[in-house]
């Protein structure tokens, strides 16, 4: 589904220093397949996700989207970002609508569909209300459903719980996997969270900061549908430890 | 806001006010000062009566120049907040050239622009219109820069147009600071307005002020000056009212 090739990616900030964010990444993520990337701040993440979208050109290597070179953005692309960044002046079912709004499809056709999401999501009997009276976690399904309703093959989600709490992030993490389940598709995660990385992921690719770099890529041995209690799974644990490490292992600090 | 909350929440500055009127009137009476110094209310009032034909015609003459004022600085103070937000060139040409403008007092430029532009509302329009669009420009400016650039990647991810992405993210975005500059906006337009009848002018509420203070006809003055606030009043009022309307959605949950 997607290809990276020997990416890399300089910038220059507004100082004039050149800042390498993504360096020599190669990267293949199956259809429908769920991969998360986990590593510090600063090592590229966000930029990665960007460079797949299309937001931003590729300093040197290829991005192929199936099997297309890509270039500039594509229509069949999902984005959540760690804010819902909601429209304040539009109702929650407007919200969900507004995807397909810029996408330049008719909203009407999809007021249906846009409704079932937001039942999937749990936010049915919500539609008409403002963003400013929902919960944090509630804002970040809208932004979820929104990305969800034009069908995309690739769902790109950047910290998507990072600004939630403990508690409803974990929550979260196990809807999104049974969305996924409802609707398979390609999914690449960008989290801090190791303990989320794992539980979500068929594949955990481990970065390194400045420049960002894969350090490996894990593939998670857990059955499906995952469960928190899976957390104590001595194959969890092992996952975890090694992330770990290799997240710890350049700064020399004791785990 | 239920209708007994706003009595009971009104009870007390509707008071001190009537009790400030009430000391005002009495002083006057009891400490014999000259009706050309302070007139009592009562004399305003009676005086205001007095003048009620009179006054409609120039409070519609500061009204049209102050709305004047106030429409001008928005159908150029908009456009300019659009071109300064989308171009850095025109951001740098033009930022220095605004400020310049903020930096000249208003009561200087009257006199001056009354002999190129003669007499009549045009230049009282146009001092206001100075006075009133640098909040307009800046606020609104600030609203469509202050689009989160998730949003604006969003756009860009489902390939809207830039004017699609305008019109359905930026300027909506922008709406409240458009209004918090607009609000500032009128109550200057008043006061430019009236700057401009001050330099010259037979016909506005500045001008009756104006006049009547140098005939020792306070009580007059006065009562322009109480038309003069009641005036801005409600054009502030107005412009809130439209800003509820437009964005309903600012309304704090529970209340609407």
């Amino acid at each position: 589904m997607i290809r990276l090739d020997h990416v890399e990616k300089t910038y220059r900030t507004r100082r004039g220093d050149l800042v390498h964010a993504v360096e020599d990444v190669t990267l293949e993520v199956g259809e429908n397949e769920f991969v998360t990337l986990v590593g510090a701040s600063g090592c590229g993440k966000s930029t990665l996700l960007k460079l797949v979208a299309g937001l931003t050109p590729a300093t040197r290597g290829t991005i192929h989207v199936r099997d297309a070179p890509v270039q500039e953005p594509f229509p069949d692309v999902g984005f959540v970002f760690q804010q819902p960044v909601l429209l304040p002046w539009r109702s929650v079912l407007d919200n969900v609508l507004f995807s397909v709004e810029m996408l330049g499809l008719d909203p009407r056709q999809y007021r249906k569909q846009a409704g079932d999401l937001l039942e999937l999501t749990g936010l049915g009997g919500f539609e008409t209300k403002y963003p400013r009276e929902l919960s944090g976690g509630m804002q970040q399904r809208v932004a979820i459903c929104r990305a969800l309703l034009p069908d995309p093959s690739l769902l790109l989600m950047d910290e998507p719980f990072g600004a939630l709490d403990a508690m409803t992030r974990e929550e979260m993490s196990l809807e999104l996997l049974r969305i996924w389940d409802e609707r398979r598709k390609t999914i690449l995660f960008v989290t801090h969270s190791i303990p989320e990385a794992i539980l979500l992921a068929d594949r955990v690719v481990v970065m390194t900061p400045r420049p960002g770099r894969v350090a490996r890529v894990i593939a998670v041995d857990l059955p499906r549908p995952r469960t928190i209690e899976l957390e104590y799974d001595p194959r969890f644990k092992a996952a975890s430890d090694e992330v770990r490490d290799l997240i710890f292992a350049g700064r020399g600090a004791p785990r | 806001m239920t209708l007994r909350r706003l009595a009971t929440e009104a009870t007390v500055p509707t008071a001190t006010v009537v009790g400030a009127l009430a000391l005002w009137e009495a002083a006057t009476h009891v400490l014999g000062i000259p009706r050309f110094i302070m007139p009592p209310p009562s004399a305003i009032l009676a005086e205001g009566w007095e003048w009620r034909y009179r006054f409609l015609g120039h409070t519609w003459v500061t009204l049209y120049e102050t709305l004047g004022g106030f429409a001008l600085s928005i159908v150029v103070g908009v456009p300019l907040a659009v071109l300064i937000v989308y171009s850095p060139a025109l951001r740098r040409a033009l930022y220095p050239l605004i400020v310049l403008t903020q930096s000249v007092p208003k009561i200087a430029i009257a006199p001056v622009l009354l002999l190129v532009l003669g007499h009549g509302e045009i230049p009282k329009i146009i001092v206001a219109f100075l006075v009133a669009f640098f909040p307009v420009v800046v606020d609104t400016a600030t609203g469509l820069a202050a689009t989160p650039p998730e949003l604006l990647d969003l756009s860009r991810s489902y390939r809207a147009s830039a004017f699609k992405t305008f019109m359905k993210v930026r300027l909506p975005m922008a709406m409240p600071f458009f209004f918090a500059g607009a609000k500032v906006a009128i109550t200057l337009s008043v006061i430019g307005a009236v700057v401009g009848e001050f330099v010259g002018s037979d016909q506005g509420l500045g001008y009756v002020i104006l006049s009547a203070t140098s005939y020792w006809k306070t009580e007059l003055a006065f009562s322009s000056m109480i038309l003069l606030s009641v005036m801005a009043i409600v054009l502030f009022g107005a412009v809130s009212l439209v800003e509820r309307l437009v964005c309903p959605w600012l309304l704090p949950a529970g209340e609407e």
